[in-house]
C-alpha cells in the first residue's frame, strides 16, 4: 500500500508547495484533479521517487523511500513503480516490443518475450510489436506506452496527465484500459489530471 | 535486450553521423598504419640485402652510391678498382671473407653481374634447375630476372653494355644459362649471375676485337689482363665487429679505394626517408584528433536529442552507471571498429599495390599480421574514444530527471 505524510516541497525556497496526505490500498485508484502550476507533476514526481520531499515521506508496500540509497531507489522504482506520461516517451530506435524487454532488463525482471507479445496484442498493438514507436499514431502510443508502465507487474501505476492531449474517444479508451491493466495486476493507480473528463470515471478523487 | 545491444542499435540507426566518425577513424588508423607497414617493408628489405656484408669497397664516390649501386643494385656504380690493390685487402688479419662484384652489361635491363658462387650463398639462395656455372659465360639467372625474360636453361642471349636498356649489344660473346634460382625476394631476384672472368672476357674482346682470332694472343691478352684486371666492388665479411672500427678508415685514408659500411649508410637513409614518414604521420594523427571530435559531436548531438530518453531508462529502473556504460560504448565502438577498419584498410591498399606496381613483388608474410608499432594505433584509438565521450558521459551521468522529464 502507498502512504505519504505530509509532504512539502519548494524549488526555490519562496513558493512551497503542500500536498494533502494519500493512502492507497491494493487495487484502489485515486484521481488527483489541479490546475496547471499547482504542483501536479511535483508530486507525482515525488511519488515516483524522483524528487526529494523537503519534508515528510513515502512509503510504498513499507519501504520508505528516504531509506534507499539512490541507487537502490532507482532500481525500486523500476520493479515497483510504472509511469505514464502525458506526451508518450520512448527509446526511438528500438521496436515497441524492444522497448518492453528494455524496460525489463533495466528493472531486472525476466525478459519474458511471450509475455510483452500477449499484452501488446491485448491492448490492440498485436499487428505494431515490430514497428518503431515514430510509425505508431498518437492514440497508439500512448496505449503502447501504458504497456510500457504496466509489463513489469508494478504495485503502483503513476499517471501524468494521460489523456490531456487525446480526444474523447481516445480518452475514453485510455482511462479505461488503464484501471483494467491496474486491476488485472492488483497496482494501485494513481491519474494525475486537470482534465474534467475523467472525474466521473473514478469514484474516489483529490483536489490540489 | 541489453545495453550493449542498445549502443549498437543507436549506430546503427544514425547510419550518416556514424559512418562519418568510422571513416575519419579508419583514414587516421589506416594512414598510420600504412607507413608503419611500408617503413617496415623497406626497412626489413634494406637490412635483409645488407645482411653479412659489413663493408663494400669501391671506387671514390659517394658511399650510399657505392652501397645503392652494390648492395641493391638501383644506382651506377662509383667506378672500377684495380684488382690487385683489392688483394692486399683481402690479406688483412680482420678480413673474414670477400665477394668480388662486376658489372657493366644489362640483358634487357637486367644486370649481368660477375662474381663467386659465394655471392648466392650470402642470400641463401638455392637453384630451383640446373646447376652453377663452372667456367666463363655460364650464367645463372634470378628468379623475377628469368621469368621475365623467359630464361630457361639451355638458353643463349648477348649482354648488350651499360646498366640501362638500348646499349650497344657485345655480339661476339653469348651466355648460355645453365641454371635458375629459386625467389628469394632480394636483389638477387633480378641478377644474372656469373663468373668475373666471363665480365672480362666480354670487356677485353670488346677492345681488342681483330685479335680474337689469334689463339697465342688471346693467351697473352689474358695473363695481361690478369695484371690490370679490374672489378666494380668488394663485398668484405669481418672477423670480428673491431673491423668496423679499423678497417675502413684505414682503407679510405691510405688507399685509393672508397670503404663503405652498409649498415652506416642504410641508417642514415632510413633517417631521410623517415622524416618524411613522420610528416605523414603527424597528419594522420590529427586526423585521428578530429575523427575524435566528430565522435565527440555525434555523441553530443544525439544526447540532445535523446535526453528524455535516458531520463526514461531511469524511471525504468536504469541506473546511472548503465546509462554511462550506454554512452561510453557507442563512443568506444566508433573508435575500436575505426581501427580495426583502418589496420584492415592498410593490409588491403598494400596488397593492391604489390599486385598492380610489381606482380614479381611479394610482401613479407609478416607484414599482414599486426607489427609492434601498430599495437600502439589501439590504446591510442581507445583514448582518444574514451576523451570523446568524456563530456557526454559526463551529462549522462549528471542527467537530471525531474527537470528532463517535466520539460520534455
Amino acid at each position: 500500500m502507498l502512504k505519504t505524510q505530509s509532504i512539502a516541497f519548494t524549488y526555490d525556497g519562496s513558493h512551497q508547495f503542500r500536498f494533502p496526505d494519500i493512502q492507497l490500498q491494493k487495487g484502489e485508484n485515486l484521481l488527483v484533479l489541479g490546475e496547471s502550476g499547482i504542483g501536479k507533476t511535483t508530486l507525482i514526481q515525488i511519488l515516483a521517487g524522483l524528487l526529494h520531499p523537503m519534508q515528510g515521506s513515502v512509503e510504498l508496500n513499507g519501504t520508505n523511500f528516504q531509506d534507499l540509497s539512490s541507487k537502490n531507489l532507482d532500481l525500486f522504482r523500476g520493479k515497483h513503480i510504472g509511469m505514464v506520461f502525458q506526451r508518450p516517451h520512448f527509446v526511438r530506435n528500438l521496436s515497441i516490443l524492444d522497448n518492453l524487454l528494455l524496460s525489463l532488463y533495466l528493472s531486472k525482471n525476466k525478459q519474458d518475450k511471450k509475455r510483452a507479445t500477449q499484452l501488446l496484442e491485448q491492448i490492440g498493438l498485436g499487428d505494431k510489436l515490430d514497428s518503431k514507436p515514430d510509425q505508431l499514431s498518437q492514440g497508439e502510443q500512448q496505449r503502447a506506452s501504458i504497456a510500457l508502465a504496466v509489463i513489469k507487474n508494478p504495485d503502483l501505476i503513476l499517471a501524468d496527465e494521460p489523456t490531456s492531449s487525446l480526444d474523447d474517444t481516445n480518452c475514453q479508451k485510455i482511462a479505461n484500459l488503464l484501471k483494467e491493466q491496474a486491476a488485472s495486476t492488483n497496482a494501485q493507480l494513481i491519474i494525475i489530471t486537470h482534465d474534467q473528463r475523467l472525474k466521473s470515471q473514478f469514484n474516489k478523487s483529490i483536489t490540489l | 535486450m541489453n545495453i550493449r545491444q542498445l549502443s549498437w542499435r543507436n549506430l546503427i540507426s544514425n547510419p550518416l553521423s556514424t559512418i562519418l566518425c568510422l571513416l575519419l577513424m579508419t583514414l587516421g588508423v589506416g594512414i598510420i598504419s600504412l607507413v608503419l607497414l611500408l617503413n617496415n617493408e623497406v626497412e626489413q628489405q634494406l637490412q635483409k640485402n645488407v645482411k653479412g656484408i659489413d663493408m663494400v669497397v669501391g671506387a671514390k664516390g659517394s658511399p650510399l652510391q657505392l652501397i645503392l649501386s652494390t648492395v641493391y643494385h638501383i644506382d651506377n656504380p662509383t667506378g672500377n678498382i684495380p684488382l690487385k690493390e683489392v688483394a692486399k685487402l683481402k690479406k688483412n688479419s680482420m678480413v673474414k671473407s670477400t665477394i668480388p662484384l662486376s658489372f657493366g652489361d644489362t640483358y634487357n635491363g637486367f644486370r649481368i653481374v660477375g662474381t663467386t658462387h659465394a655471392y648466392i650463398e650470402l642470400f641463401q639462395a638455392s637453384l630451383k634447375e640446373g646447376e652453377l656455372w663452372s667456367q666463363a659465360l655460364e650464367v645463372v639467372v634470378g628468379s623475377t630476372a628469368a621469368q621475365i625474360n623467359d630464361l630457361k636453361v639451355g638458353d643463349t642471349f648477348h649482354g648488350s653494355h651499360g646498366l640501362i636498356e638500348g646499349g650497344v649489344v657485345h655480339d661476339q660473346f653469348s651466355y648460355n644459362v645453365v641454371g635458375i634460382l629459386d625467389h628469394c625476394n632480394s636483389t638477387i631476384d633480378k641478377l644474372i649471375l656469373s663468373n668475373t672472368e666471363s665480365i672480362w672476357k666480354v670487356h677485353g674482346h670488346d677492345s681488342d676485337d681483330h685479335e680474337c682470332s689469334d689463339p697465342d694472343h688471346h693467351h697473352e691478352h689474358d695473363s695481361h689482363q690478369e695484371e690490370n684486371a679490374m672489378i666494380t666492388a668488394l663485398l668484405v665479411k669481418f672477423k670480428s665487429p673491431m673491423g668496423f672500427l679499423q678497417l675502413p678508415r684505414k682503407v679510405n685514408e691510405t688507399t685509393n679505394l672508397q670503404a663503405a659500411v652498409p649498415r652506416f649508410e642504410i641508417n642514415r637513409l632510413i633517417g631521410l626517408l623517415g622524416f618524411g614518414a613522420q610528416t605523414i604521420k603527424m597528419i594522420a594523427i590529427i586526423i585521428m584528433v578530429v575523427s575524435g571530435l566528430s565522435i565527440f559531436i555525434s555523441l553530443f548531438n544525439s544526447l540532445k536529442k535523446r535526453r528524455y530518453e535516458l531520463a526514461l531508462m531511469r524511471v525504468h529502473g536504469a541506473s546511472r552507471w548503465q546509462l554511462v556504460k550506454l554512452v561510453l560504448l557507442e563512443g568506444l565502438l566508433l573508435s575500436v571498429f575505426g581501427t580495426l577498419f583502418g589496420v584492415i584498410i592498410s593490409r588491403l591498399t598494400l596488397f593492391a599495390v604489390s599486385f598492380f606496381i610489381d606482380a614479381n613483388y611479394s610482401f613479407d608474410a609478416l607484414s599482414f599480421s599486426l607489427i609492434n608499432e601498430e599495437l600502439w594505433l589501439f590504446p591510442i584509438s581507445l583514448f582518444i574514444g574514451l576523451l570523446a565521450s568524456l563530456i557526454p558521459t559526463i551529462q549522462t551521468y549528471n542527467i537530471n530527471i525531474p527537470k528532463t522529464l517535466s520539460n520534455e
